[in-house]
């Protein structure tokens, strides 16, 4: 396949974590090692069995798909496969290809020379999801307790879940997640805003540069974070968000069994205005 | 500012700490599943606190049963208007699980007046305790799709007291404010709606009156009139209450994907449904209507009797007292005779 001019230059051995030279080779555009074809077994596996879970079960329509965990009976013993076997084998297929993924990330990054922000970012993504389907169910003692593997079916499950503490906005970790989320998109969409407009000058007018932009924010808002701080400050934002999403749902249920207004009691008992 | 600020993070981490660590509780927790696996429909609670409700809802051993006088009690006693047709002898049992179950403290004479005969109508507990045992009667005959064969008797919501624990009475109108802060009865965080901000005068619009509580819409775009903002949080009061009462979740009777849809509603919803209304009737024609017995010092602040709600029977354990009968010992509550 065609290398771009400039792709040679990032081609460079080394940087494995396992596997030595072995799979320090590239298929096309991508990379593969050790990590590649560990998750590639992972997802192609994981993948065929939710196919197969589809097959058995009553729809092929992708919306309403579903791979449901065991019944809380099972507690945290394997289920039968037909029983949510198979979800706690797709479970396993998922967090072995996504840290395969995030390791590949790795490599990939000794291989540049870089700092590890990129699998940072995305093992954060991964805790999101291991809290739901392993931290949590331990916690509680059923893996039961996992969100089922279907479109609507998981959206169900958040729903009641939710309504399992009578009123999750109640939740102090879901009302930090939900302000770190909104903030997010708040910087981007002035962060965006910016930078388009920068590019974009009228007709006859130069593109400005990151000085001009520093000053539009210094007028508006009396201070600049700078074109390297944005990025720092949206990293921050989005794991914030991820994390703190995390934290919410492992706090609702091992650690808060009741309605999360309740929660708030002690807020209530303040001895200033009991 | 170089010192205050690490100071009064230091501070604040010092606070949260405390917060996080006196508010939560810790694992294990029981979960009991009540909808196909994957929907969430689970009921979550701590041991120690199952162990409490256990404790607290244990039934009373019954009184041993009666030598039977094959008299009828409206022959052997004067002015019985409700269970005469039952042996004299039972209806004395009776009696006597009634003081148990009612005024343990008091006995006999917290209805029947010391001194008179016991046919004497003198003491208002007298005339309410026999509105009661009619009510006892007609709950047990009529509302069999609430309680089944369970039933009721006056244990299940005295439980030794002379007044209930969970009653309630109107609410007294909001002051008028001045210029503004109309809280509409509601942001205050009342124990009736589960410390929420939700609408806390719920019992009389939805519990004595039949205001309607499925006001959902049934398509996902609405078009014309629609129930108010107002209306719909009125109805998650009431639901935070009917939780609160069972000691349940919003999934034991609903699959919140449609709160409104019966057929993904668990079979425990028909039953609060005719329990909300068995509620209303027993509200509107048994206790309103004591109304004139009761003397104003047993009235709430708009001057009405103290009335039922689900947690009178429920007291935190969606079926009372964990569903054992207690008629089953004391069939003439059941049958009338």
């Amino acid at each position: 396949m065609a290398m771009l001019s400039f792709e040679r230059k990032y081609r460079v051995r080394g940087g494995t974590l396992i596997g030595g030279d072995l799979f320090d080779f590239w298929a096309g555009p991508f990379y593969v090692g050790f990590f590649g074809v560990m998750g590639a077994f992972f997802t192609i596996l994981g993948t065929a069995m939710i196919f197969w879970g589809a097959s058995m079960g009553p729809t092929w329509n992708p919306w309403l798909i579903s791979i449901e965990p065991p019944d809380i009976s099972y507690g945290l013993s394997f289920a039968p496969l037909k029983e949510g076997g198979l979800w706690q084998v797709i479970t396993i297929c998922a967090i072995g290809s996504f840290g395969c993924w995030a390791m590949r990330e790795v490599e990939i990054c000794r291989k540049l020379g870089m700092g590890y922000h990129v699998p940072f970012a995305f093992s954060v993504a991964i805790f999101a999801y291991v809290s739901l389907v392993v931290i949590r169910p331990v916690l509680m003692g059923a893996w039961g307790h996992g969100f089922p593997y279907g479109i609507f079916s998981h959206l169900d499950w958040v729903s009641n879940t939710g309504y399992q503490y009578l009123h999750f906005h109640y939740n102090p970790a879901h009302m930090i997640a939900v302000s770190f989320f909104f903030t997010t998109v708040l910087a981007l969409s002035l962060h965006g805003a910016l930078v388009l407009s920068a590019t974009n000058p009228p007709k006859g007018e130069a593109v400005k540069t990151p000085e001009h932009e520093d000053t539009f924010f210094r007028d508006a808002i009396g201070y600049s974070v700078g074109t390297l701080g944005i990025h720092r400050v949206g990293l921050f934002l989005a794991l914030g968000a991820g994390f703190w999403s995390a934290v919410c749902i492992i706090l609702s249920g091992p650690f808060w069994t009741r309605g999360w207004p309740e929660w708030w009691g002690w807020w209530l008992n303040l001895p200033i205005w009991r | 500012m170089k010192i205050e600020l690490p100071l009064a993070g230091a501070l604040f981490a010092v606070a949260a700490a405390a917060v996080v660590y006196t508010s939560f509780t810790l694992p294990p927790v029981l979960s009991t599943q009540n909808g196909w696996r994957g929907t969430a429909m689970v009921q979550i609670e701590l041991p120690a606190h199952r162990k409490a409700l256990q404790a607290a809802n244990v039934v009373p051993e019954a009184q041993p049963p009666a030598e039977l006088a094959n008299e009828k009690s409206s022959a052997v006693y004067e002015n019985v208007q409700v269970l005469g047709d039952v042996d004299s002898a039972e209806f004395l049992r009776i009696m006597t699980a009634i003081t148990e179950w009612v005024s343990p403290e008091q006995g006999c004479t917290y209805c029947h007046a010391e001194g008179e005969s016991l046919a004497s109508d003198a003491l208002y507990t007298k005339v309410v305790a026999r509105r009661m045992l009619q009510m006892t009667l007609k709950i047990n005959a009529a509302w069999k799709p609430h309680v089944a064969e369970t039933g009721v008797t006056c244990y299940t919501c005295h439980r030794g007291q002379p007044v209930p624990a969970e009653v309630w009475y109107k609410e007294s109108p909001p002051p008028e404010p001045a210029y503004a802060g109309n809280r509409n009865r509601q942001n205050q965080p009342l124990p009736v709606v589960g410390d929420s901000s939700l609408p806390h005068d719920i019992f009389e619009p939805y519990l004595s009156k039949a205001t309607d509580i499925r006001i959902g819409g049934v398509k996902a775009l609405r078009t014309g009139p629609n129930p108010s903002i107002q209306s719909t949080e009125g109805t998650y009061g009431l639901m935070m209450h009917l939780s609160q009462g069972l000691g349940v979740n919003c999934t034991f009777c609903h699959n919140t994907q449609n709160f409104a849809d019966w057929q993904t509603s668990t079979p425990q919803r028909v039953t609060a449904w005719h329990g909300i209304r068995m509620v209303r009737e027993l509200n509107n024609e048994y206790l309103d209507t004591l109304v004139g017995a009761f003397p104003a010092n047993r009235k709430g602040p708009m001057g009405d009797v103290a009335k039922v709600n689900c947690a009178t029977c429920h007291q935190g354990v969606n079926k009372p007292l964990y569903g054992v009968s207690m008629v089953a010992d004391y069939l003439a509550l059941k049958s009338g005779r």
